[in-house]
């Protein structure tokens, strides 16, 4: 039972990244633009997120406030740096997938040059523990006390809220119904005068909001507050892509999904912990290959009836109608 | 065209890419590389302004000296480029170039530790188990979108990061080929290398010829040949190509197999090449981390407009301001600079073309010379000019099949 625990436990920080960030992928395909550069945007926010955190770690800030603004500054680097994906794919008519790729090449770049000029180092290492040993009161309750509220991070917690306001804001409101329709049919929703530039406008930045908060609990849960130019996210921007696929584009499948990839990445960093799978003897390097392994699995399985916004990676051209 | 954009939705469009005049590729070609410049210049400027002017001289001149070196690390990322450019004919995003030359290079590698063969034979075995390695690797995506309907861009950023552990587990695993004091794997023999051209002060070696040639010998397919004539038909409209009786699905596969294979040569050529210090050879460290290579491809195969020939041109070129970027440290600088400016070469090829038309026509009805063409400005008419160009090429193609 205690290997169950420490599992869950350890998943929940893993996952909630993953979960925020498919969130950020969703709300830009919903509107109709394929945002490849989750992987830049992450690495952006956890960047300016961390370089928040080494500016003030030496004051006497506590660690869970220096969390939480740290957060502000992360989605707000991330939204910035949407900004040039919104440009170049809603203004500039622009391939979104290259445009993408070329955002994700650009910040391990900036990192590293950076890093190295003024750290001489691959990125931003920091002191300070977010780790919480248990949340008081709500820890004390049997198993979901031990499982959800002890030895966990901040950003689990805030995780969940945000999911919650992204199923409101999809599905509850006008903007979420405006939103989807961009994504779907765009010259329908401009004859009824919506303006399609300015959804999508919206629907990116949302997703550099998110994917920028993801970067940055992603290095608070996973690397220990440090970033890498180098490692950067190690693909979790990419993974979450594949998140948001396998959950079908719809927020609380995207939870399960993120939920599911992150326990077989706990499950392979843990495999000496767990005495079961340690004695297979099965090279380290095969657990860690099983969560791209799963999403190739997962994909092959789920794409044929794939639930795609119908008009994303189409640049809208009013005159086309 | 809205209906074709539709059909092709998950699809990025292609045409913007491929299909224009030399002319006008160029043009943007330059746009993008003349703003990745300036980017650069700004970036040195914020960084270390005293030193920001010495270094970028650095960057724009610092390959004269060394073309040997300029045309060595060329080499590889010619390779990748076509590897990335094929597969842009047909419409298909490998971004998996770099598994695939991860892959190669590994296969290469190990043909050129463990088997026994007469020397002169030895080191054109392992750049074609390089080859083979690649294709294993551009095959896996290319079923899984033929078969599966899986986006090609997931799948092969997938198997990048899949092949990059497979193969530095192998080669760790590996004591022949692993030297674990140093964390990297060993020198090969130096008759297993490919045999240097002799150029003094540089290891340039009969890669880059034999990559030249193969840049000649796709561009002969593409043009050439019924399967080249088919890809680039499937590229411009997959279900107008399939209506005529093309195997989409077949042709899907074969592309990925034959980019995979380029990426797969490049890390051969990579791996084999004679390194700076008497009889050794380059070496790879196996740290978890995906190969650079493979995504310098994506910048080397859209400078170079996806065309073999022009490839051969961008690859040169971005070596070239890479070396020039290695001696900005000189001056305090890093050599991620270079990886700065190719990423935003990348970013504004994706619409370089249509910023060029616009920038064109503002020139002219500034000059007072509209009467050419009828002065338009808004973004969406600029569009319906690229879809002109589009539909007068795709004449000339089927003019190409009668």
């Amino acid at each position: 039972m205690d290997v169950v625990y420490y599992l869950i436990q350890n998943m929940l920080p893993i996952g909630v990244p993953l979960l925020l960030v498919a969130l950020g992928g969703m709300f830009s395909e919903r509107s109709g633009i394929i945002n490849i550069a989750l992987e830049g945007i992450m690495l952006f926010g956890a960047f300016f997120g961390a370089l928040f955190v080494l500016l003030v770690q030496g004051s006497s800030m506590g660690p869970q406030t220096i969390l939480l603004i740290g957060m502000l500054v992360a989605g707000i680097s991330g939204l910035i740096y949407s900004l040039l994906l919104s440009f170049a794919s809603i203004n500039m008519k622009a391939n979104q997938v290259i445009v993408g790729t070329a955002l994700n090449m650009l910040i391990p770049a900036m990192i590293l040059l950076f890093s190295k000029m003024f750290f001489s180092s691959d990125g931003i290492t920091t002191s300070k523990s977010f780790y919480i040993r248990e949340i008081p009161i709500l820890s004390k309750i049997p198993i979901i006390g031990e499982l959800f509220f002890q030895r966990t991070y901040l950003t689990v917690i805030i995780g969940f809220i945000i999911l919650a306001i992204s199923v409101v804001v999809l599905y509850k409101t006008r903007f979420g119904l405006r939103l989807r329709a961009c994504g779907e049919h765009p010259h329908a929703a401009d004859s009824v005068g919506i303006n399609v530039y300015k959804m999508r406008y919206a629907g990116v930045s949302i997703s550099g909001v998110l994917a920028g908060i993801g970067g940055f609990f992603y290095a608070v849960g996973v690397m220990d507050g440090n970033v890498s130019g180098h490692t950067g996210v190690a693909g979790f921007g990419f993974l979450a892509l594949a998140v948001m696929i396998f959950g079908q584009w719809k927020p609380i499948r995207i939870m399960f999904a993120a939920m599911f990839f992150a326990f077989l990445r706990t499950l392979a960093y843990s495999v000496s912990l767990i005495p079961f799978l340690f004695d297979l003897g099965i090279d380290q390097t095969y657990y860690k290959i099983l969560p791209y392994l799963a999403t190739m699995l997962v994909l092959a399985l789920t794409s044929k009836n794939s639930r795609a916004p119908k008009a994303e990676g189409i640049p809208y051209d009013k005159s086309q109608r | 065209m809205q209906g074709n954009n539709n059909a092709d939705k998950l699809k990025f469009n292609i045409k913007n890419i491929t299909s224009h005049s030399g002319f006008k590729s160029l043009g943007a070609a330059l746009m993008a590389i003349f703003l990745g410049l300036v980017v650069g210049f700004i970036i040195m400027l914020v960084a270390r302004p005293e030193n920001a002017i010495a270094g970028f001289r650095f960057v724009l001149l610092g390959g004269m000296g060394r073309l040997g070196d300029v045309l060595y690390f060329a080499t590889p990322i010619l390779m990748t480029g076509l590897a990335v450019g094929f597969a842009f004919k047909m419409g298909l995003f490998n971004i998996g170039a770099s598994g695939q030359y991860t892959m190669g290079m590994f296969f290469a590698l190990y043909v050129a530790f463990n088997w026994d063969l007469p020397g002169s034979t030895h080191w054109i075995v392992a750049i074609f188990a390089g080859f083979v390695g690649g294709m294993i690797w551009g095959f896996i995506p290319g079923i899984f979108k033929a078969l599966l309907n899986v986006n090609e861009v997931i799948t092969s950023i997938m198997f990048n990061y899949i092949g990059m552990y497979l193969v530095d587990m192998w080669i760790q695993n590996n004591g022949v080929m692993y030297n674990s004091s140093l964390t990297r794997t060993r020198y090969i023999a130096s008759g297993v290398q490919i045999p240097a051209l002799g150029i003094a002060g540089s290891n340039v070696n009969l890669g880059i010829i034999i990559a030249i040639i193969i840049a000649v010998i796709l561009y002969i397919v593409l043009e050439k040949t019924t399967f080249g004539y088919e890809l680039k038909a499937t590229g411009h409209n997959k279900h107008a190509a399939e209506y005529a009786g093309m195997q989409g699905k077949r042709n899907i596969i074969l592309t990925m197999t034959i980019a995979g294979g380029m990426a797969g040569i490049g890390g051969a050529f990579a791996i084999l090449a004679p390194s700076a210090i008497a009889g050794s050879s380059m070496t790879y460290e196996p740290i978890n981390i995906i190969a650079a290579n493979g995504f310098t491809g994506i910048a080397v195969a859209l400078l170079g407009n996806a065309h073999p020939l022009g490839t051969i041109l961008s690859a040169t070129f971005i070596s070239y301001i890479q070396r020039g970027g290695t001696l900005t440290s000189l001056v305090g600088f890093k050599p991620e600079i270079i990886d700065i400016v190719v990423a935003v070469i990348i970013y504004f090829s994706a619409f370089a073309m249509i910023m060029n038309s616009a920038i064109a026509r503002f020139i002219k009805a500034r000059l007072g010379k509209d009467d050419e063409k009828p002065l338009q400005e808004t973004d969406s008419e600029n569009e319906e000019n690229t879809v002109e160009d589009e539909e007068v090429i795709k004449k000339e193609t089927e003019k190409e099949a009668e």
